[in-house]
Protein backbone atom coordinates (compact mmCIF):
# COMPACT_ATOMS: atom_id res chain seq x y z
CA UNK A 1 0.00 0.00 0.00
CA UNK A 2 2.59 2.49 1.12
CA UNK A 3 4.53 1.30 -2.18
CA UNK A 4 1.56 2.12 -3.98
CA UNK A 5 1.26 5.42 -2.87
CA UNK A 6 5.08 6.17 -3.15
CA UNK A 7 4.71 4.91 -7.27
CA UNK A 8 1.18 7.75 -7.33
CA UNK A 9 3.53 10.11 -5.62
CA UNK A 10 6.62 10.04 -8.66
CA UNK A 11 3.80 9.55 -11.16
CA UNK A 12 2.80 12.84 -10.14
CA UNK A 13 6.10 14.26 -9.46
CA UNK A 14 6.68 12.99 -13.30
CA UNK A 15 2.82 14.67 -14.73
CA UNK A 16 3.19 17.84 -13.23
CA UNK A 17 6.81 18.08 -14.84
CA UNK A 18 4.83 17.48 -18.28
CA UNK A 19 2.49 19.69 -17.45
CA UNK A 20 4.91 22.59 -17.03
CA UNK A 21 6.76 21.71 -20.19
CA UNK A 22 3.65 21.11 -22.50
CA UNK A 23 1.71 23.95 -21.74
CA UNK A 24 3.57 26.25 -23.67
CA UNK A 25 2.58 23.79 -26.73
CA UNK A 26 -0.98 23.49 -25.51
CA UNK A 27 -1.16 27.42 -26.26
CA UNK A 28 0.28 27.09 -29.52
CA UNK A 29 -1.47 24.36 -31.09
CA UNK A 30 -4.45 25.76 -29.42
CA UNK A 31 -4.65 29.25 -30.23
CA UNK A 32 -2.82 29.41 -33.31
CA UNK A 33 -3.18 26.00 -34.55
CA UNK A 34 0.75 25.71 -34.98
CA UNK A 35 1.67 22.12 -34.93
CA UNK A 36 5.18 22.65 -33.29
CA UNK A 37 7.06 19.23 -33.03
CA UNK A 38 10.60 21.71 -32.03
CA UNK A 39 8.25 22.80 -28.19
CA UNK A 40 11.13 19.72 -26.56
CA UNK A 41 13.60 21.52 -27.81
CA UNK A 42 13.03 24.64 -25.25
CA UNK A 43 12.78 22.99 -22.73
CA UNK A 44 16.16 21.34 -23.49
CA UNK A 45 17.61 24.80 -23.95
CA UNK A 46 16.44 25.29 -20.23
CA UNK A 47 18.31 22.15 -19.17
CA UNK A 48 21.44 24.07 -20.65
CA UNK A 49 21.04 26.92 -19.22
CA UNK A 50 20.74 25.51 -15.91
CA UNK A 51 23.77 23.40 -16.09
CA UNK A 52 26.09 25.93 -17.48
CA UNK A 53 25.35 28.31 -15.57
CA UNK A 54 26.04 25.74 -12.26
CA UNK A 55 29.13 24.33 -13.97
CA UNK A 56 30.44 26.98 -15.22
CA UNK A 57 29.81 29.89 -13.67
CA UNK A 58 29.24 28.48 -10.25
CA UNK A 59 25.28 29.66 -9.68
CA UNK A 60 23.35 27.73 -7.25
CA UNK A 61 20.48 25.38 -8.45
CA UNK A 62 17.13 27.70 -7.54
CA UNK A 63 19.03 30.86 -8.72
CA UNK A 64 19.66 29.27 -11.81
CA UNK A 65 15.64 28.45 -13.08
CA UNK A 66 14.76 32.29 -13.04
CA UNK A 67 17.60 32.59 -15.54
CA UNK A 68 16.73 28.92 -17.51
CA UNK A 69 12.83 30.63 -17.61
CA UNK A 70 14.26 34.00 -19.07
CA UNK A 71 16.49 32.82 -21.12
CA UNK A 72 14.10 30.29 -23.25
CA UNK A 73 11.40 32.80 -23.58
CA UNK A 74 13.83 35.22 -24.99
CA UNK A 75 14.86 32.99 -27.39
CA UNK A 76 10.96 31.65 -27.92
CA UNK A 77 9.96 34.89 -28.56
CA UNK A 78 12.63 35.68 -30.87
CA UNK A 79 12.12 32.65 -32.98
CA UNK A 80 8.68 33.56 -32.98
CA UNK A 81 8.92 36.85 -34.44
CA UNK A 82 11.21 35.88 -36.93
CA UNK A 83 10.42 32.30 -37.92
CA UNK A 84 7.27 31.03 -36.24
CA UNK A 85 4.90 33.90 -37.48
CA UNK A 86 5.44 33.37 -41.41
CA UNK A 87 3.85 30.22 -40.89
CA UNK A 88 0.63 30.33 -38.94
CA UNK A 89 -1.44 30.05 -42.20
CA UNK A 90 0.96 27.48 -43.61
CA UNK A 91 -0.12 24.05 -44.30
CA UNK A 92 0.26 21.18 -41.65
CA UNK A 93 3.17 19.47 -43.34
CA UNK A 94 5.01 23.01 -43.75
CA UNK A 95 4.49 23.31 -39.54
CA UNK A 96 6.04 19.71 -39.28
CA UNK A 97 8.73 19.87 -41.74
CA UNK A 98 9.78 23.31 -39.97
CA UNK A 99 10.03 22.92 -36.50
CA UNK A 100 11.27 19.07 -37.20
CA UNK A 101 14.10 21.17 -39.35
CA UNK A 102 14.47 22.99 -36.21
CA UNK A 103 14.47 20.11 -33.64
CA UNK A 104 17.41 18.53 -35.63
CA UNK A 105 19.14 22.04 -35.38
CA UNK A 106 19.16 22.23 -32.09
CA UNK A 107 19.65 18.62 -31.12
CA UNK A 108 22.95 18.71 -33.48
CA UNK A 109 23.61 22.07 -32.34
CA UNK A 110 23.31 20.08 -28.58
CA UNK A 111 25.75 17.85 -29.60
CA UNK A 112 28.11 20.07 -31.07
CA UNK A 113 28.51 22.09 -27.66
CA UNK A 114 27.98 19.57 -24.83
CA UNK A 115 28.19 16.00 -26.47
CA UNK A 116 25.70 13.21 -26.29
CA UNK A 117 26.01 12.17 -22.81
CA UNK A 118 24.04 12.97 -20.24
CA UNK A 119 24.49 15.56 -18.29
CA UNK A 120 25.00 16.32 -14.48
CA UNK A 121 23.29 18.18 -11.99
CA UNK A 122 24.40 18.39 -8.72
CA UNK A 123 21.28 19.46 -6.04
CA UNK A 124 21.65 21.19 -3.12
CA UNK A 125 21.74 19.25 0.03
CA UNK A 126 18.30 20.64 1.83
CA UNK A 127 16.85 19.26 -1.95
CA UNK A 128 18.22 15.70 -1.54
CA UNK A 129 17.34 12.35 0.42
CA UNK A 130 13.97 11.50 1.62
CA UNK A 131 11.68 11.99 4.22
CA UNK A 132 8.90 9.98 5.79
CA UNK A 133 5.38 10.85 5.78
CA UNK A 134 2.63 9.09 7.19
CA UNK A 135 4.98 5.50 6.73
CA UNK A 136 5.58 6.70 3.22
CA UNK A 137 9.36 7.62 1.76
CA UNK A 138 8.75 10.50 -0.19
CA UNK A 139 12.13 11.97 -2.40
CA UNK A 140 12.07 15.31 -1.50
CA UNK A 141 12.59 16.69 -4.54
CA UNK A 142 9.51 15.01 -6.11
CA UNK A 143 7.69 17.20 -3.26
CA UNK A 144 10.14 20.21 -4.09
CA UNK A 145 8.55 19.64 -7.94
CA UNK A 146 5.26 18.98 -7.36
CA UNK A 147 4.75 21.82 -4.54
CA UNK A 148 6.90 24.55 -7.31
CA UNK A 149 4.42 23.51 -10.32
CA UNK A 150 1.01 23.86 -7.70
CA UNK A 151 2.43 27.49 -7.08
CA UNK A 152 2.90 27.72 -10.79
CA UNK A 153 -0.49 26.51 -11.91
CA UNK A 154 -2.13 28.55 -9.11
CA UNK A 155 -0.64 31.51 -10.21
CA UNK A 156 -0.87 30.71 -14.09
CA UNK A 157 -4.79 30.18 -13.59
CA UNK A 158 -4.82 33.58 -12.06
CA UNK A 159 -3.25 35.07 -14.76
CA UNK A 160 -5.77 33.67 -17.06
CA UNK A 161 -9.18 34.28 -15.41
CA UNK A 162 -8.05 37.49 -13.47
CA UNK A 163 -5.97 39.83 -15.47
CA UNK A 164 -6.68 41.86 -18.60
CA UNK A 165 -4.38 40.00 -20.67
CA UNK A 166 -5.83 36.44 -19.39
CA UNK A 167 -9.39 37.72 -20.39
CA UNK A 168 -7.81 38.69 -23.71
CA UNK A 169 -5.93 35.35 -24.11
CA UNK A 170 -9.14 33.57 -23.83
CA UNK A 171 -11.14 35.39 -25.90
CA UNK A 172 -8.41 34.61 -28.84
CA UNK A 173 -8.33 30.89 -28.21
CA UNK A 174 -12.21 30.96 -28.52
CA UNK A 175 -12.54 32.83 -31.35
CA UNK A 176 -9.64 34.75 -32.86
CA UNK A 177 -11.40 36.13 -35.33
CA UNK A 178 -14.34 37.92 -33.12
CA UNK A 179 -11.21 38.67 -30.33
CA UNK A 180 -9.51 40.39 -33.50
CA UNK A 181 -12.59 42.30 -34.14
CA UNK A 182 -12.96 43.54 -30.99
CA UNK A 183 -9.48 44.99 -31.32
CA UNK A 184 -7.70 42.40 -28.83
CA UNK A 185 -4.15 42.23 -30.64
CA UNK A 186 -4.25 38.94 -31.17
CA UNK A 187 -0.82 38.82 -32.99
CA UNK A 188 0.68 40.10 -29.59
CA UNK A 189 -1.30 38.16 -27.53
CA UNK A 190 0.16 35.43 -29.04
CA UNK A 191 4.19 36.94 -29.25
CA UNK A 192 3.69 37.12 -25.22
CA UNK A 193 2.27 33.42 -25.26
CA UNK A 194 4.33 31.92 -27.10
CA UNK A 195 7.26 33.44 -25.13
CA UNK A 196 6.01 32.62 -21.71
CA UNK A 197 5.53 29.21 -23.26
CA UNK A 198 9.21 29.07 -24.24
CA UNK A 199 10.03 30.18 -20.81
CA UNK A 200 7.60 27.96 -18.89
CA UNK A 201 9.24 24.61 -21.06
CA UNK A 202 12.63 26.04 -20.61
CA UNK A 203 11.77 26.03 -17.14
CA UNK A 204 10.27 22.22 -17.18
CA UNK A 205 13.59 21.37 -19.00
CA UNK A 206 15.64 22.51 -15.94
CA UNK A 207 13.93 21.61 -12.81
CA UNK A 208 13.25 18.40 -14.85
CA UNK A 209 17.53 17.04 -15.22
CA UNK A 210 16.87 15.35 -12.11
CA UNK A 211 13.62 13.25 -12.97
CA UNK A 212 13.72 12.95 -17.29
CA UNK A 213 17.43 13.53 -17.54
CA UNK A 214 18.78 15.61 -20.20
CA UNK A 215 20.92 15.08 -23.14
CA UNK A 216 21.05 16.17 -26.67
CA UNK A 217 18.41 13.75 -28.01
CA UNK A 218 15.80 14.86 -25.45
CA UNK A 219 13.38 17.04 -28.28
CA UNK A 220 13.26 14.24 -30.10
CA UNK A 221 13.02 11.63 -27.25
CA UNK A 222 10.41 13.76 -25.13
CA UNK A 223 8.02 14.71 -28.43
CA UNK A 224 5.17 12.27 -27.97
CA UNK A 225 5.00 12.93 -24.13
CA UNK A 226 4.19 16.69 -24.57
CA UNK A 227 2.05 16.14 -28.02
CA UNK A 228 0.15 13.69 -26.18
CA UNK A 229 -0.39 16.19 -23.23
CA UNK A 230 -1.89 18.76 -25.53
CA UNK A 231 -3.69 16.50 -27.57
CA UNK A 232 -5.20 14.00 -24.58
CA UNK A 233 -6.00 17.60 -22.58
CA UNK A 234 -7.78 19.27 -25.68
CA UNK A 235 -5.32 22.37 -26.65
CA UNK A 236 -5.96 25.75 -25.11
CA UNK A 237 -6.97 24.96 -21.97
CA UNK A 238 -5.27 24.80 -18.59
CA UNK A 239 -7.09 21.89 -17.06
CA UNK A 240 -6.84 19.76 -19.92
CA UNK A 241 -3.31 19.79 -20.61
CA UNK A 242 -3.08 19.37 -16.49
CA UNK A 243 -5.37 16.32 -16.13
CA UNK A 244 -4.17 14.82 -19.18
CA UNK A 245 -0.67 14.95 -18.03
CA UNK A 246 -1.03 13.77 -14.44
CA UNK A 247 -2.38 10.92 -15.89
CA UNK A 248 0.34 10.46 -18.56
CA UNK A 249 2.67 10.60 -15.70
CA UNK A 250 0.98 7.97 -13.44
CA UNK A 251 0.08 5.49 -16.17
CA UNK A 252 4.12 5.86 -17.28
CA UNK A 253 5.34 5.53 -13.98
CA UNK A 254 3.28 2.98 -13.01
CA UNK A 255 3.31 1.31 -16.26
CA UNK A 256 6.96 1.05 -15.45
CA UNK A 257 7.15 -0.33 -11.85
CA UNK A 258 4.21 -2.77 -12.28
CA UNK A 259 4.84 -3.76 -15.71
CA UNK A 260 8.25 -3.31 -17.23
CA UNK A 261 7.65 -6.29 -19.79
CA UNK A 262 4.92 -3.90 -21.04
CA UNK A 263 7.06 -0.74 -21.23
CA UNK A 264 5.85 2.30 -23.07
CA UNK A 265 3.89 0.08 -25.16
CA UNK A 266 0.40 1.34 -22.83
CA UNK A 267 1.07 4.72 -23.20
CA UNK A 268 1.37 4.31 -26.92
CA UNK A 269 -1.82 2.22 -27.01
CA UNK A 270 -3.83 4.55 -24.78
CA UNK A 271 -2.75 7.55 -27.17
CA UNK A 272 -4.26 5.67 -30.44
CA UNK A 273 -7.29 4.57 -28.46
CA UNK A 274 -8.18 8.28 -26.97
CA UNK A 275 -7.40 9.88 -30.34
CA UNK A 276 -10.33 7.87 -31.84
CA UNK A 277 -12.74 8.30 -28.75
CA UNK A 278 -12.22 11.79 -28.39
CA UNK A 279 -10.46 13.55 -31.29
CA UNK A 280 -10.96 16.91 -29.89
CA UNK A 281 -9.47 15.89 -26.50
CA UNK A 282 -10.98 14.97 -23.08
CA UNK A 283 -11.76 18.59 -22.71
CA UNK A 284 -11.63 20.12 -25.71
CA UNK A 285 -14.19 21.64 -27.96
CA UNK A 286 -15.20 20.58 -31.43
CA UNK A 287 -14.64 22.88 -33.88
CA UNK B 1 7.39 7.74 -72.38
CA UNK B 2 8.90 11.30 -72.54
CA UNK B 3 12.67 11.25 -73.58
CA UNK B 4 13.23 13.35 -70.12
CA UNK B 5 12.00 10.14 -68.70
CA UNK B 6 14.13 7.92 -70.64
CA UNK B 7 17.33 9.68 -69.64
CA UNK B 8 15.85 9.56 -66.15
CA UNK B 9 15.54 5.69 -66.28
CA UNK B 10 19.23 5.56 -67.76
CA UNK B 11 21.04 7.28 -64.73
CA UNK B 12 20.68 4.47 -62.55
CA UNK B 13 21.75 1.94 -65.67
CA UNK B 14 24.76 3.86 -66.35
CA UNK B 15 25.90 3.74 -62.73
CA UNK B 16 25.66 0.32 -62.47
CA UNK B 17 28.57 -0.09 -65.23
CA UNK B 18 29.99 2.95 -64.13
CA UNK B 19 30.28 3.08 -60.49
CA UNK B 20 30.30 -0.80 -58.95
CA UNK B 21 32.01 0.29 -55.69
CA UNK B 22 28.69 1.86 -54.89
CA UNK B 23 26.20 -1.03 -55.69
CA UNK B 24 25.47 -1.70 -51.99
CA UNK B 25 25.03 2.42 -51.61
CA UNK B 26 22.66 2.15 -54.75
CA UNK B 27 20.70 -0.63 -54.15
CA UNK B 28 19.56 1.03 -50.38
CA UNK B 29 18.61 4.31 -52.58
CA UNK B 30 16.61 2.00 -54.97
CA UNK B 31 14.63 0.39 -52.39
CA UNK B 32 14.44 4.02 -50.20
CA UNK B 33 13.04 5.26 -53.29
CA UNK B 34 10.41 3.20 -54.00
CA UNK B 35 9.15 3.35 -50.12
CA UNK B 36 9.43 7.15 -50.77
CA UNK B 37 6.94 6.70 -53.74
CA UNK B 38 4.37 4.74 -51.71
CA UNK B 39 4.36 7.97 -49.74
CA UNK B 40 4.28 10.14 -52.59
CA UNK B 41 0.65 8.25 -52.83
CA UNK B 42 -0.51 8.64 -49.45
CA UNK B 43 0.81 12.22 -48.39
CA UNK B 44 1.52 14.25 -52.21
CA UNK B 45 -1.51 12.51 -54.12
CA UNK B 46 -3.98 11.80 -51.57
CA UNK B 47 -3.10 14.80 -48.90
CA UNK B 48 -2.83 12.71 -45.84
CA UNK B 49 0.27 13.94 -43.65
CA UNK B 50 1.94 10.40 -41.93
CA UNK B 51 4.82 10.61 -39.78
CA UNK B 52 4.45 6.66 -38.92
CA UNK B 53 4.71 5.33 -42.47
CA UNK B 54 8.18 3.38 -41.86
CA UNK B 55 5.73 1.25 -39.53
CA UNK B 56 4.42 -0.55 -43.16
CA UNK B 57 8.06 -0.57 -44.29
CA UNK B 58 8.73 -2.64 -41.11
CA UNK B 59 5.87 -4.92 -41.38
CA UNK B 60 7.21 -5.66 -44.99
CA UNK B 61 10.85 -5.82 -43.91
CA UNK B 62 9.80 -8.45 -40.77
CA UNK B 63 7.62 -10.20 -42.80
CA UNK B 64 10.10 -11.20 -45.31
CA UNK B 65 12.85 -11.52 -42.92
CA UNK B 66 10.88 -13.65 -40.73
CA UNK B 67 9.87 -16.13 -43.30
CA UNK B 68 13.18 -16.56 -44.64
CA UNK B 69 14.69 -16.86 -41.01
CA UNK B 70 11.79 -19.79 -40.80
CA UNK B 71 13.12 -21.61 -43.81
CA UNK B 72 11.65 -20.00 -47.07
CA UNK B 73 13.54 -18.06 -48.56
CA UNK B 74 12.10 -17.39 -52.19
CA UNK B 75 12.62 -13.63 -53.03
CA UNK B 76 9.53 -12.83 -55.08
CA UNK B 77 7.11 -14.58 -53.17
CA UNK B 78 8.91 -12.88 -49.93
CA UNK B 79 7.99 -9.82 -51.72
CA UNK B 80 4.28 -10.58 -52.42
CA UNK B 81 4.06 -11.87 -48.92
CA UNK B 82 5.18 -8.50 -47.39
CA UNK B 83 3.15 -6.46 -49.80
CA UNK B 84 -0.26 -8.49 -48.60
CA UNK B 85 0.65 -8.35 -44.70
CA UNK B 86 1.51 -4.92 -44.85
CA UNK B 87 -1.18 -4.06 -47.04
CA UNK B 88 -3.83 -5.74 -44.43
CA UNK B 89 -2.01 -3.76 -42.16
CA UNK B 90 -2.62 -0.43 -44.17
CA UNK B 91 -6.15 -1.20 -44.54
CA UNK B 92 -6.88 -2.22 -40.83
CA UNK B 93 -4.89 1.15 -39.65
CA UNK B 94 -6.57 3.28 -42.75
CA UNK B 95 -9.73 3.54 -40.62
CA UNK B 96 -8.37 4.97 -37.87
CA UNK B 97 -6.42 7.38 -39.81
CA UNK B 98 -8.54 8.76 -42.24
CA UNK B 99 -11.89 9.67 -39.95
CA UNK B 100 -10.19 12.28 -38.04
CA UNK B 101 -8.72 16.11 -38.95
CA UNK B 102 -5.77 16.95 -39.94
CA UNK B 103 -3.95 16.91 -36.51
CA UNK B 104 -5.29 13.74 -35.21
CA UNK B 105 -4.47 11.53 -38.51
CA UNK B 106 -0.84 12.82 -37.61
CA UNK B 107 -0.94 12.05 -34.15
CA UNK B 108 -2.67 8.58 -35.46
CA UNK B 109 0.36 7.74 -37.87
CA UNK B 110 2.75 8.37 -35.08
CA UNK B 111 1.26 6.55 -32.33
CA UNK B 112 0.79 3.78 -35.00
CA UNK B 113 4.53 3.65 -35.90
CA UNK B 114 5.28 3.95 -32.13
CA UNK B 115 3.42 0.93 -31.10
CA UNK B 116 4.56 -1.45 -33.56
CA UNK B 117 7.91 -0.14 -32.20
CA UNK B 118 6.89 -0.83 -29.01
CA UNK B 119 5.58 -4.22 -30.13
CA UNK B 120 8.82 -5.30 -32.12
CA UNK B 121 11.07 -3.88 -29.47
CA UNK B 122 8.86 -6.72 -26.74
CA UNK B 123 8.60 -9.60 -29.11
CA UNK B 124 12.20 -10.07 -28.89
CA UNK B 125 12.18 -13.35 -28.67
CA UNK B 126 10.84 -13.28 -32.55
CA UNK B 127 12.09 -10.39 -34.00
CA UNK B 128 15.37 -10.33 -32.15
CA UNK B 129 14.64 -7.01 -30.69
CA UNK B 130 16.89 -4.29 -31.00
CA UNK B 131 19.66 -6.83 -31.73
CA UNK B 132 18.03 -6.80 -34.93
CA UNK B 133 16.90 -10.30 -36.80
CA UNK B 134 19.70 -11.81 -38.12
CA UNK B 135 20.13 -15.26 -40.04
CA UNK B 136 18.31 -13.94 -42.90
CA UNK B 137 19.15 -16.63 -45.83
CA UNK B 138 17.83 -15.73 -49.47
CA UNK B 139 17.79 -18.39 -52.47
CA UNK B 140 18.54 -17.48 -56.29
CA UNK B 141 16.58 -14.90 -57.35
CA UNK B 142 13.95 -16.71 -60.20
CA UNK B 143 16.70 -19.77 -59.41
CA UNK B 144 19.31 -18.54 -61.43
CA UNK B 145 20.75 -15.50 -59.73
CA UNK B 146 22.71 -15.39 -56.30
CA UNK B 147 22.95 -12.47 -53.89
CA UNK B 148 26.26 -11.78 -54.07
CA UNK B 149 29.05 -9.96 -52.01
CA UNK B 150 29.18 -7.25 -54.50
CA UNK B 151 25.12 -6.65 -54.83
CA UNK B 152 24.70 -6.72 -58.38
CA UNK B 153 22.13 -9.01 -57.99
CA UNK B 154 20.39 -7.00 -55.69
CA UNK B 155 20.91 -3.74 -57.30
CA UNK B 156 19.34 -5.29 -60.58
CA UNK B 157 16.37 -6.82 -58.61
CA UNK B 158 15.54 -3.64 -56.43
CA UNK B 159 15.92 -1.42 -59.94
CA UNK B 160 13.41 -3.88 -61.63
CA UNK B 161 11.55 -3.66 -58.69
CA UNK B 162 11.26 0.09 -58.19
CA UNK B 163 10.78 0.19 -62.32
CA UNK B 164 7.69 -1.74 -61.74
CA UNK B 165 5.96 -0.42 -59.34
CA UNK B 166 7.14 3.23 -60.78
CA UNK B 167 5.24 2.60 -63.89
CA UNK B 168 2.20 0.91 -61.49
CA UNK B 169 2.14 3.90 -59.88
CA UNK B 170 2.21 6.32 -62.53
CA UNK B 171 -0.71 4.68 -64.16
CA UNK B 172 -2.84 4.55 -61.00
CA UNK B 173 -2.24 8.11 -60.33
CA UNK B 174 -3.08 9.30 -63.72
CA UNK B 175 -6.30 7.12 -63.90
CA UNK B 176 -9.45 8.49 -62.36
CA UNK B 177 -8.92 7.62 -59.31
CA UNK B 178 -5.93 8.98 -59.25
CA UNK B 179 -7.46 12.29 -60.14
CA UNK B 180 -9.95 11.91 -57.54
CA UNK B 181 -7.13 12.04 -54.91
CA UNK B 182 -6.00 14.48 -55.79
CA UNK B 183 -9.60 16.39 -55.86
CA UNK B 184 -9.68 15.40 -52.57
CA UNK B 185 -6.67 16.62 -51.49
CA UNK B 186 -7.27 20.08 -53.16
CA UNK B 187 -10.93 20.30 -50.79
CA UNK B 188 -12.29 17.31 -49.27
CA UNK B 189 -15.75 19.07 -48.65
CA UNK B 190 -16.69 19.61 -52.46
CA UNK B 191 -16.01 15.81 -53.74
CA UNK B 192 -19.29 14.07 -52.31
CA UNK B 193 -20.63 16.38 -54.07
CA UNK B 194 -19.31 14.92 -57.32
CA UNK B 195 -20.08 11.42 -56.15
CA UNK B 196 -17.15 10.98 -54.90
CA UNK B 197 -16.24 8.67 -52.05
CA UNK B 198 -13.77 10.37 -49.73
CA UNK B 199 -13.22 8.34 -47.01
CA UNK B 200 -13.29 5.29 -49.60
CA UNK B 201 -10.75 6.33 -52.12
CA UNK B 202 -8.76 7.27 -49.28
CA UNK B 203 -8.92 3.86 -47.38
CA UNK B 204 -8.14 2.62 -50.96
CA UNK B 205 -4.91 5.02 -51.24
CA UNK B 206 -3.53 4.30 -48.01
CA UNK B 207 -4.10 0.83 -48.49
CA UNK B 208 -1.87 0.72 -51.39
CA UNK B 209 0.69 2.97 -50.35
CA UNK B 210 0.66 0.77 -47.22
CA UNK B 211 1.45 -2.54 -49.61
CA UNK B 212 4.23 -0.70 -51.52
CA UNK B 213 6.07 0.01 -48.57
CA UNK B 214 5.84 -3.27 -47.37
CA UNK B 215 7.39 -3.96 -50.70
CA UNK B 216 10.06 -2.13 -50.13
CA UNK B 217 11.03 -2.96 -46.69
CA UNK B 218 11.02 -7.00 -48.02
CA UNK B 219 13.71 -5.85 -50.66
CA UNK B 220 15.81 -4.20 -48.00
CA UNK B 221 15.35 -7.04 -45.88
CA UNK B 222 16.31 -9.99 -48.66
CA UNK B 223 18.71 -7.54 -49.83
CA UNK B 224 20.50 -6.83 -46.59
CA UNK B 225 20.16 -9.87 -45.29
CA UNK B 226 19.11 -8.28 -42.19
CA UNK B 227 16.42 -6.81 -40.50
CA UNK B 228 16.94 -3.99 -37.83
CA UNK B 229 14.42 -2.66 -35.44
CA UNK B 230 15.27 0.77 -36.74
CA UNK B 231 12.89 -0.08 -40.11
CA UNK B 232 10.11 0.71 -37.40
CA UNK B 233 11.55 4.02 -35.75
CA UNK B 234 10.00 7.58 -36.66
CA UNK B 235 13.38 8.55 -37.84
CA UNK B 236 12.90 6.54 -40.65
CA UNK B 237 9.17 7.98 -41.33
CA UNK B 238 10.52 12.08 -40.12
CA UNK B 239 13.15 11.20 -42.79
CA UNK B 240 11.19 9.49 -45.47
CA UNK B 241 8.90 12.89 -45.26
CA UNK B 242 12.03 14.71 -45.76
CA UNK B 243 12.90 13.15 -48.76
CA UNK B 244 9.83 13.56 -50.66
CA UNK B 245 9.81 16.88 -49.72
CA UNK B 246 12.95 17.63 -50.59
CA UNK B 247 12.16 16.43 -54.43
CA UNK B 248 8.46 17.52 -54.71
CA UNK B 249 5.39 15.98 -53.59
CA UNK B 250 3.20 14.78 -55.79
CA UNK B 251 4.92 14.40 -58.85
CA UNK B 252 6.15 10.27 -58.22
CA UNK B 253 9.77 11.13 -59.76
CA UNK B 254 10.28 14.02 -57.42
CA UNK B 255 10.36 11.10 -54.55
CA UNK B 256 13.35 9.37 -56.83
CA UNK B 257 15.14 12.41 -56.85
CA UNK B 258 14.58 13.55 -53.28
CA UNK B 259 15.79 10.26 -51.96
CA UNK B 260 19.00 10.33 -54.18
CA UNK B 261 19.56 13.77 -53.14
CA UNK B 262 19.05 12.75 -49.91
CA UNK B 263 20.60 9.47 -49.66
CA UNK B 264 24.68 10.65 -51.18
CA UNK B 265 24.32 13.74 -49.22
CA UNK B 266 24.12 11.75 -46.23
CA UNK B 267 26.63 8.84 -46.91
CA UNK B 268 28.80 11.81 -47.80
CA UNK B 269 28.25 14.37 -44.99
CA UNK B 270 28.03 11.75 -42.08
CA UNK B 271 30.88 10.45 -43.44
CA UNK B 272 32.68 13.51 -42.25
CA UNK B 273 30.52 14.24 -38.97
CA UNK B 274 27.30 12.92 -38.01
CA UNK B 275 26.46 15.52 -36.12
CA UNK B 276 27.39 17.88 -38.91
CA UNK B 277 24.71 16.27 -41.35
CA UNK B 278 21.97 16.26 -39.12
CA UNK B 279 22.60 20.14 -38.55
CA UNK B 280 22.74 20.78 -42.18
CA UNK B 281 19.47 19.09 -42.58
CA UNK B 282 17.81 20.59 -39.89
CA UNK B 283 18.96 23.83 -41.68
CA UNK B 284 17.90 22.66 -45.17
CA UNK B 285 14.03 22.00 -43.94
CA UNK B 286 13.67 25.51 -42.52
CA UNK B 287 14.70 26.77 -45.80
CA UNK B 288 13.18 24.43 -47.86
CA UNK B 289 9.84 25.44 -46.02
CA UNK B 290 10.26 29.04 -46.64
CA UNK B 291 11.70 29.31 -50.06
CA UNK B 292 11.43 26.35 -51.82
CA UNK B 293 7.94 24.61 -51.29
CA UNK B 294 8.02 22.57 -54.54
CA UNK B 295 11.08 20.81 -53.82
CA UNK B 296 13.93 19.93 -56.42
CA UNK B 297 11.07 18.75 -58.92
CA UNK B 298 9.02 21.99 -58.43
CA UNK B 299 11.63 24.12 -58.85
CA UNK B 300 12.90 22.11 -62.42
CA UNK B 301 9.02 22.73 -63.58
CA UNK B 302 9.09 26.37 -62.87
CA UNK B 303 12.79 26.81 -64.87
CA UNK B 304 11.49 24.37 -67.62
CA UNK B 305 8.11 26.65 -67.49
CA UNK B 306 9.87 30.09 -67.77
CA UNK B 307 12.24 28.87 -70.82
CA UNK B 308 9.25 27.67 -72.96
CA UNK B 309 7.56 31.06 -72.44
CA UNK B 310 10.19 32.42 -74.05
Amino acid sequence: MTQAIGVLFDGIAYGSLLFLVSLGLSVTMGLMNFVNLAHGAFAMAGGFVTVVAMTRLGVPFLATLPLAFLATAAAGAVLERALYRRLYGASELDQVLFSIGLTFMSIAGATWFFGASQQPVHLPGFLQGQVTVLGVDLGVYRIFLVAAVAALTLLLGALLSRTRFGAQVRASVDNAQAARGLGIDVDRVFSVTFALGSGLAGLGGALGIEVLGLDSSFPLKFMVYFLLVVVVGGAGTLKGPLVAALLLGVLDVAGKYYVPQVGAFVIYAAMVVLLIAFPAGLFGKRR
Amino acid sequence: MRPVEIAFWLVPVAAFFVLPGYLVLGSQILIVSLFALSLDLILGYAGIVSLGHAAFFGVGAYTAGLLSVHGWGEPLTGVAAAAVVAGLVGFVVSFLVVRGEDLARLMVTLGVGLLLYEAANRAAPITGGVDGLSGVVMWKLLGIFPFDLNGRTAYVYSFAMLAIFCWLLKRLTRSPFGLELRAIRENARRMPAVGAPVQRRLVAAFTVGAAIAGVAGALLAQTTQFVGIDTLGFNRSAELVIMLVLGGAGRLYGAIVGTAIFMIAQDYLSGINPVYWQFWLGLLLVVFVFFARGGVMGGLEAIAARWKRR
